[in-house]
């Protein structure tokens, strides 16, 4: 009878225990499913850029910012082709402001020329006043101002700097180089400035001195000062304003001085006769 | 020379311009009236620019004018020579108006 009892026990126990097991194992079939599920989520949430998970509520946001800073970009972009713009306009001021003070000092050196060589009408100070011009505005250390002697056809010194009288050949109209711009009434530069050796029949530079077509004598430059190496733009307006002023000045003074002359002469002799 | 210095420092407002024909008429006129700045060329009659500049010099009321000397002389000697004599400033010739201008504003510290 006991046995009986005993082995109803053990079938009841056993019973329980496949049941408790039966659970256990539904139990680990849900974990399992559960970590799947997990893993499956976790594995998405990975995949997300900010890793937060809110794909669907991060999008809008991100689509406004990603346009804002586009539109920072541009507002940049264009800021900068403005500075660029402003960069090159200044760059343009500064040039033509060297450009205005380049002209500034051009003309202010041709007013002065200009000015001084008609201040006078005593031939000697006319001489005076070319002689610095060549000097202060162009830079000569040597040369020298002819006048043309029409009556024998040959050009005498009047004015020399830096070499002496002796030295310069005697010129005549038409000959050689110095002759010839005499003869031409054009300008005659030498063509390599640097190579350039002094030969008193050969100047760097020689300018006639013009009234209109008529040639009254010439200037004539052998060297520049050590300082000076090439002629400026404003050398070539000075030349040309010197061929033009230079010769009218002079023609002016000796016809001021021949009329003076003569008119203290006239006085002379009328004084004579009246007394 | 001196009409190109005119010229030039007349652009500067305010300025006002004494001229003087060589070295002796330079030092009177700097007896009798008080002056912020000299520009002298070297080469001149009766009282040559290298001589005005170190009467300048010695003259206790008179020695820190500053001197801008003009010449023909571009040799670094002579450029020594005045600035050893109390020269501050060498201009070579041939001289352009914005060069004096220049050296003005700079000396007057003019803007």
């Amino acid at each position: 009878m006991s046995e009986l009892n005993e082995d109803k026990n053990s079938a009841k126990r056993a019973e329980e225990f496949l049941q408790v097991f039966k659970k256990g194992a539904e139990f680990t079939q849900e974990l399992l499913k559960e970590n799947e599920r997990l893993r499956y989520q976790l594995l998405r949430v990975k995949e997300l850029p900010d890793g937060n998970g809110a794909e669907s509520v991060a999008a809008p946001k991100l689509a406004l910012l990603q346009k804002k800073i586009k539109e920072l970009e541009e507002e940049k972009q264009e800021i900068l082709d403005r500075v660029k713009e402003v960069e090159e306009e200044n760059f343009d001021f500064a040039n033509r402001y060297v450009v205005i003070e380049s002209e500034n000092n051009m003309l202010a050196n041709l007013y002065i020329a200009s000015y001084q060589l008609h201040s006078t009408l005593d031939f000697r100070e006319v001489l005076q006043v070319i002689t610095e011009i060549i000097i202060n505005l162009i830079g000569a250390e040597e040369f020298a101002i002819l006048l043309l002697d029409e009556k024998v056809g040959q050009f005498q010194t009047v004015a020399q700097e830096g070499i002496e009288l002796e030295r310069l050949p005697t010129i005549e109209l038409g000959k050689g180089i110095i002759g010839s711009v005499g003869d031409t009434g054009e300008s005659y530069f030498v063509d390599d400035l640097e190579s350039y050796s002094l030969d008193y029949d050969h100047p760097m530079v020689c300018i006639p001195l013009k009234i209109k077509e008529h040639v009254i004598g010439v200037i004539v430059i052998y060297k520049l000062l050590e300082q000076k190496s090439r002629f400026a733009d404003v050398d070539y307006e000075l030349f040309t304003l010197l061929a033009g002023h230079a010769a009218t000045a002079i023609f002016s003074s000796r016809l001021y001085s021949d009329s003076e002359r003569k008119l203290s002469t006239i006085q002379g002799f009328i004084d004579l006769l009246t007394k | 020379m001196r009409q190109l210095l005119v010229f030039a420092l007349k652009r500067l407002r305010g300025v006002v311009i004494s001229e003087a024909s060589n070295g002796v008429e330079g030092l009177k006129k700097l007896t009798s009236d008080k002056y912020d700045l000299i520009f002298t060329d070297i080469n001149m009659p009766v009282m040559d620019g290298l001589k005005l500049v170190s009467l300048v010099r010695k003259d206790t009321n008179q020695k820190s004018i500053p001197i801008v000397v003009i010449t023909t002389e571009g040799a670094e000697e002579d450029r020594n020579r005045a600035f050893a004599l109390g020269a501050t400033e060498y201009i070579t010739k041939p001289v352009q108006s914005t060069q004096v201008l220049s050296a003005a504003r700079r000396l007057l510290e003019i803007k």
